[in-house]
């Protein structure tokens, strides 16, 4: 998300003068990537979460490259931190691994200090206290909440930026290299109170087709709805290319 | 290896300075921090302040939130605008809330306007700027009704009526015509919005909605949203997937089982005291 607008300031400031439009090319080279050479964009990836009825939803891509190269088709980055509570964590593969393993951390020695589980929007205050705190050396992860509420039950969704700042909306978040497109198919097919299984089809198909219009995420997805007596995880069939 | 251990310390964190600086240095850009262009306002009326803000958030040309809350709670007499960096404000009026009310606590008073304001103007001086927060602080006190307007590098004016953000100058316009000492509330609350209104109209950076914030010294009340200055169209259509059309490879159920439930039945009866 904060590597468009970086892109734009750049296109802004290019000391070659306006460039127009950007021209389609059909072979993706090295250079086209290093183009956008931001941070965030390094290795690619997208996450979403939705509202529906009782329900959330939180998906994700499964790439994980190095800028054009694609190294491995398998990197989940939406993990599990309590039996209603999921955080995705796109950006910088690096500080994707970092970020959780700290956070992990945090969360143990919360959950042994109070003797409670987690609520989400308490992991939220912890996250931008963790980004926070690192404002002027920041971790380059743009997280994403999504989970119940242990005692009302009350769906929870919740996006932050780099540094920390949360956004709570009522409908959905998005987060990571195809942010834009994302936003595009959220803002058309997200309805309110969808039951799980529309919850499902609406998530899955924003998430496929957006992400098939970006070069550096995609190569399956994973979507889990959290049901207030289950978690349903399913892997989809995408273009693998 | 205090850091090592996650143990908690005061103060930012630059062990990431190092390595971000040397990705810069091979070029890669630094993601830029989420500025807001925001339409913040604030004014001195007969028995109070109004505050007012719009509640676009962006992140360079997307709006990221549609409808955010700008308008922050410092103590029950006073309030906060923001505008600039989303994060440091959050951050900074909740940090100030804090220690306004543990200075409630300790000198067992209301806390002045003007205290609140010298703690800011401390806070951001001290961090150069470097913490991007444009503020406009209002609230009632003893010594009366006070609207000021800080600037991330720390200085602040104390004036009846004040604007901040990328719409300021449209809200400013609608006050220099408009504003005159001694309001009543209404003209107040209209007044303000209309600046809000100018702003949203006709800056990019601002939108949505409109919030107001009347302080009086009775107290505060927040009007979230006082305006919606644009109201969303009905969808005719409907843009439905069909159950099944995404076609799955694998499918885990995880049920979560409950172990064991205790209710305790608390019984409304007087403590023996015996």
């Amino acid at each position: 998300m904060q590597s468009r607008m970086v892109e734009l300031e750049t296109r802004n400031q290019d000391p070659q003068g306006d460039h127009g439009p950007q021209e389609r090319n059909y072979i993706l080279s090295l250079h086209d990537v290093l183009m956008k050479k931001s941070i965030l964009n390094y290795n690619g990836g997208c996450v979403v979460a939705m509202k529906g009825k009782n329900c959330v939803a939180i998906a994700c891509d499964l790439r994980f490259g190095v800028q054009a190269q694609t190294i491995s088709t398998d990197f989940k980055r939406v993990f599990e931190l309590g039996p209603h509570l999921y955080i995705g964590l796109p950006g910088l593969a690096t500080d994707t691994q970092t970020v959780l393993q700290r956070l992990q951390f945090r969360i143990k020695m919360y959950e042994m200090r109070e003797g409670r589980r987690l609520k989400p929007h308490t992991l939220m205050a912890m996250m931008q206290n963790l980004l926070y705190e690192r404002r002027f050396g920041p971790y380059f992860v743009e997280p994403v909440i999504a989970g119940l509420d242990p005692n009302t039950k009350e769906p929870y969704i919740c996006a932050l930026d780099l540094i920390g700042c949360a956004c709570e909306p009522a409908d959905f978040v998005v987060s990571g290299t195809c942010s834009e497109s994302l936003y595009g198919m959220c803002e058309t097919t997200w309805q309110e109170d969808m039951e799980p299984e529309d919850l499902f089809e609406c998530i899955s198909q924003s998430l496929v087709n957006a992400f098939d219009r970006d070069a550096l995420s995609g190569w399956g997805a994973v979507v889990h709805i959290i049901e207030q007596d289950k978690v349903t995880t399913r892997t989809l069939k995408c273009r693998q290319d | 290896m205090v850091e090592e251990n996650e143990r908690p310390q005061a103060g930012f964190q630059f062990s990431n300075f190092g390595r971000n600086e040397a990705l810069v240095a091979r070029g890669f850009q630094m993601p830029k921090c989420r500025k807001t262009g925001t339409t913040i306002a604030g004014i001195v009326f007969k028995d109070g302040v109004v505050l007012g803000a719009d509640t676009r958030a962006t992140e360079g040309d997307i709006v990221a939130d549609k409808n955010c809350c700008k308008i922050h709670y410092l103590q029950p007499n006073m309030y906060c605008c923001g505008a600039g960096t989303a994060a440091d404000l959050e951050m900074t009026t909740q940090m100030m809330a804090s220690q306004l009310e543990l200075h409630r606590l300790n000198t067992g008073r209301q806390v002045p306007v003007i205290a609140a304001n010298t703690m800011l103007k401390q806070m951001l001086f001290r961090y150069q700027g470097y913490v991007g927060a444009a503020l406009v602080l209002g609230g009632v006190d003893k010594y009366g009704s006070h609207i000021y307007s800080i600037h991330p590098h720390g200085s602040t004016d104390r004036l009846p009526y004040t604007t901040m953000g990328s719409g300021s100058l449209a809200a400013m316009s609608v006050f220099e015509a408009r504003w005159k000492p001694n309001m009543e509330l209404d003209e107040a609350k209209q007044l303000v919005r209309d600046a809000i209104a100018g702003g949203v109209f006709n800056d990019l950076g601002s939108g949505s909605n409109i919030d107001l914030c009347v302080i009086t010294k009775d107290g505060a009340t927040m009007t979230r949203p006082y305006d919606v200055a644009n109201v969303k169209g009905q969808r005719v259509g409907k843009y439905e997937y069909k159950r099944g059309v995404t076609e799955v490879l694998n499918t885990v159920v995880r049920p979560i089982e409950i172990v064991s439930e205790t209710v305790k039945v608390v019984s409304e009866e007087d403590m023996d005291t015996a």
